[in-house]
């Protein structure tokens, strides 16, 4: 090969490296995150602004379920501890969700509240799930993966293509693909063939009919927060395996979760993952800096000086703002037509 | 029985307040009055913007989760106003940043009058992003050059060097600015997009403070700002509270001899001075308060406050009377939010210091909420009363905690290692307590403390 087309080559896998596969696990994670939004939005009514803190909380219950496994000896080689909690980790966060449902969301929809009653609701549930997480955990950062870290690492892929960039694949990073794909399949499976899945539908749909048609409400809600417990732990875990967990981390993320179920159209759960993709992608590929991958794609008179980054990573969360406002502006409906929850 | 209830039901705010002002005046006695005058000030500054929370709350029923944001407005617009500017900064790279600043105005105006003359999308879209690209080449190297001079000290701009009270109609204008483009977005759509984007505003408002040093100095503070009261050290020689303090301790001091005189004098002097400077910044802060709570009443009880209830109370029925309700929506939400900027302005004049780190949405957007829902949403006396509970609760639920896990360790043995871990993070369990609060009142008494006199129109 001409040493152009290995220029090529190597500005390609340079890009996978630092921006496709990061930008992959981040929008499985969100997209995860996105689907719990969705989920209570639909059932519930109203948007979950715990949903962050919810995450945070779930992903606590794991670190420390998987560090008394460690303590204990309870671990497989090669696989993170912290999958092997999450079954644990999901009984408690059950638990923890169901209570908030009896304590505080029950009273509000049996006197058909507002939904904006319902979102106030949240952020007080918000507030005492935040600071449970930072009393436990404290509010620094930490890193609770074990196991492999990598499934192959750069050198590995270097000396087996021979290339000067090299790709690695994170354990983390191939995990959040995997089980966010096996968690979706079985999110549409569930909701589309099985009854439980097509009551919730229903419910969904027209509450009076649902209700008619002899549609445990109560059940309804029930199964809600067990889906919601599930996709909220394993986003939350799959994150933190990913970047490290940090409470205030988690409670931003609310940002990107949101810019993700409205640009995809509140509501519908095929919006929320594409509209999680399309903030991920544009977050990653807007805050890196392209001034390696324009060395090898140009002719040395034309290398750029400067990083070449169009927006700063502080700024990160400023794009999922960005794309909120333009989606309200252009098509306040989002991507996917979503549903619109009028008061009662 | 039936009687003292109404008597308190009529009397109630009047009870509140009294009741609220002994255990102030219990503080001072007890305490000092520095610490007294203290949470009144913080009180007063917290009770102004619970009023503009309120005003959109109560009046409008709109959700601002970006309380903070537009608070953090009012606190840079008063570095940019009362500073003084730094000259070296300025000449080092203020052309080249203003020209960015141009730059950056002109590729937007452009890429919005193109749009609307309905040019092709693409070529559009291009001129935006080549006219972003050279804006960001231009403003980083001026940001650069402004944050090289001098970085522990200035490395910023400086201000306009103006009177302090000037930032404070500054610090309104700039949250009703950014109020009024968050409101031209998203009202009129469903309810729930306000909420989502105050909370992304405020969120990135604090990321530019952090981040640009070229504006307002970043992480690295900006000390000193100027006062509108005078400084302790000039009322520590001024002869006339020399004559009070030596007044009202004249029996003490007649025991003492000449020299002990003098000296407990001079720390009277010095707690008195400390006492003097909060009450005055009490006193014109009241000023404030008490102006805006005149105003907003005198409104809320013309024809304007009534229709504002009306669509409040039923959106579907004031449009059908022919009212306009977006732009109802928007005016309440931009006032309201120049009240939060108001009270964001004086809060870091009262600080003499500008802190980025300080702003937490828990101290400020939650905080606030709960005062107004405590205290009664759509009552104006209300969210004052709920600013001087709930910023006392959260004042004293700090040592009151640390008291509580030092009682416990009285129980456990000493220098247990989890009982450090609980004293490192009691304050945590603030958030859990003031979450619970707010999720207390809203299942059992929705109306608050001082519930809502007119109601029912």
């Amino acid at each position: 090969m001409t040493s152009e087309s290995i220029d090529i080559i190597n500005a390609f896998a340079l890009l996978t490296n630092f921006v496709i596969l990061p930008a992959l696990s981040y929008g499985s994670q969100l997209a995860l995150g996105a689907l719990a939004v969705t989920l209570v939005y639909s059932i519930l009514r109203f948007s979950n602004f715990a949903q962050g803190d919810s995450m945070a909380f779930g992903t606590m219950l794991v670190i420390l379920i998987s560090s008394y496994m460690i303590s204990r000896g309870w671990t497989i080689t090669g696989v993170p501890t912290a999958l092997l909690a999450i079954p644990m980790a999901l009984i408690g966060m059950s638990i923890y969700l169901l209570t908030m449902d009896r304590l505080v969301y029950r009273h509000y929809r049996r006197i058909k509240a507002k939904s904006i009653v319902g979102i106030s609701a949240s952020i007080g549930v918000m507030f005492v799930t935040g600071g449970i997480v930072r009393f436990i955990l404290g509010a620094s950062a930490q890193r609770f993966g074990d196991g492999e870290r990598f499934i192959f690492s750069v050198r590995e892929f270097k000396a087996y293509t021979g290339l000067e960039q090299g790709i690695a694949l994170k354990t983390s990073q191939f995990l959040t693909v995997t089980i966010a794909l096996l968690l979706v399949s079985f999110l549409f499976y569930f909701l589309q063939k099985t009854k439980t899945g097509k009551a919730m539908r229903a419910y969904s749909d027209n509450k009076e009919l649902a209700l008619l048609s002899g549609i445990d409400p109560d059940k309804v809600v029930q199964i809600t927060w067990l889906l919601v417990a599930l996709f909220t732990t394993i986003a939350g875990t799959l994150y933190g395996l990913d970047k490290g967990f940090a409470p205030q981390q988690y409670h931003l993320l609310l940002l990107p979760i949101f810019a993700s179920v409205i640009v995809g159209g509140i509501g519908s759960p095929i919006g929320a993952i594409a509209g999680a993709f399309l903030v991920a992608f544009s977050e990653i590929f807007l805050t890196y800096a392209y001034k390696k991958f324009l060395i090898y794609l140009l002719p040395l008179s034309m290398h750029p000086t400067s990083l070449v980054q169009l927006i700063g990573t502080e700024y990160k969360y400023a794009i999922s703002f960005v794309i909120l406002v333009i989606v309200l502006l252009i098509k306040p409906t989002g991507l996917f037509k979503g549903k619109v929850i009028v008061d009662e | 029985m039936n009687n003292l209830n109404t008597f308190w039901q009529a009397n109630k705010a009047i009870a509140c307040f009294t009741i609220m002002g002994l255990i102030l005046l219990f503080v001072g006695l007890n305490q000092s009055w520095a610490l007294a005058l203290g949470i009144i000030n913080l009180s007063l500054i917290s009770a102004i913007m619970a009023l503009g929370v309120n005003i959109q709350w109560g009046y409008a029923g709109l959700f601002n989760v970006g309380i903070m944001g537009f608070a953090a407005l009012g606190g840079v617009s008063v570095v940019l106003i009362a500073q003084q500017p730094v000259t070296e900064a300025i000449d080092a790279g203020g052309m080249k940043m203003l020209f960015a600043l141009i730059l950056g105005a002109a590729t937007i105006t452009a890429g919005v009058l193109l749009n609307r003359r309905g040019v092709n999308k693409w070529l559009v879209s291009a001129i935006v992003v080549i006219g972003y690209l050279f804006t960001r080449y231009y403003f980083s190297e001026a940001a650069d050059l402004i944050e090289k001079v001098d970085p522990a000290i200035t490395g910023y701009l400086g201000g306009f060097g103006l009177p302090i009270a000037f930032s404070w109609i500054v610090g309104g204008i700039a949250a009703a600015g950014a109020a009024w483009w968050i409101g031209k977005i998203t009202l009129g759509l469903r309810t729930d997009y306000l909420a989502i984007a105050t909370l992304g505003i405020s969120e990135i408002i604090l990321y530019v403070i952090k981040n640009e040093d070229w504006l307002v100095r970043g992480l690295k503070n900006v000390y000193g700002l100027p006062r509108p009261v005078p400084y302790e050290v000039d009322m520590q020689k001024s002869e006339w509270l020399q004559n009070i303090v030596a007044w009202i301790h004249r029996s003490e001091l007649q025991l003492l001899s000449q020299s002990d005189q003098i000296d407990k004098l001079g720390d009277y002097v010095r707690a008195a001075s400390v006492v003097f400077v909060k009450l005055s910044y009490s006193g014109l802060i009241l000023l404030i308060l008490v102006a805006f709570i005149l105003l907003s009443n005198l409104a809320l009880n013309s024809p304007w406050g009534r229709k504002v209830r009306a669509i409040r109370d039923n959106e579907v029925a004031a449009s059908a009377m022919g009212k306009n309700i977006k732009r109802q929506h928007l005016q309440i939400f931009v006032l309201g939010s120049a009240i939060v900027g108001v009270a964001g302005a004086l809060l870091v004049t009262y600080d003499g210091i500008f802190i980025p780190t300080a702003y937490q949405p828990l101290r400020f957007t939650f905080l606030i909420w709960v005062m107004v829902i405590l205290g009664g949403s759509g009552n104006n006396l209300g969210s004052v009363l709920g600013a001087f509970i709930i910023w006392f609760i959260w004042i004293q639920s700090g040592p009151m905690g640390l008291w509580v896990v030092e009682m416990l360790g009285n129980f456990i043995q000493e220098g247990n290692t989890s009982l450090e871990f609980i004293e490192d993070r009691v304050h945590y369990l603030r958030l859990v307590f003031m979450g619970t609060i707010l999720l207390l009142i809203m299942r059992f008494s929705p109306g608050g403390i001082l519930p809502e006199k007119n109601k029912e129109l």
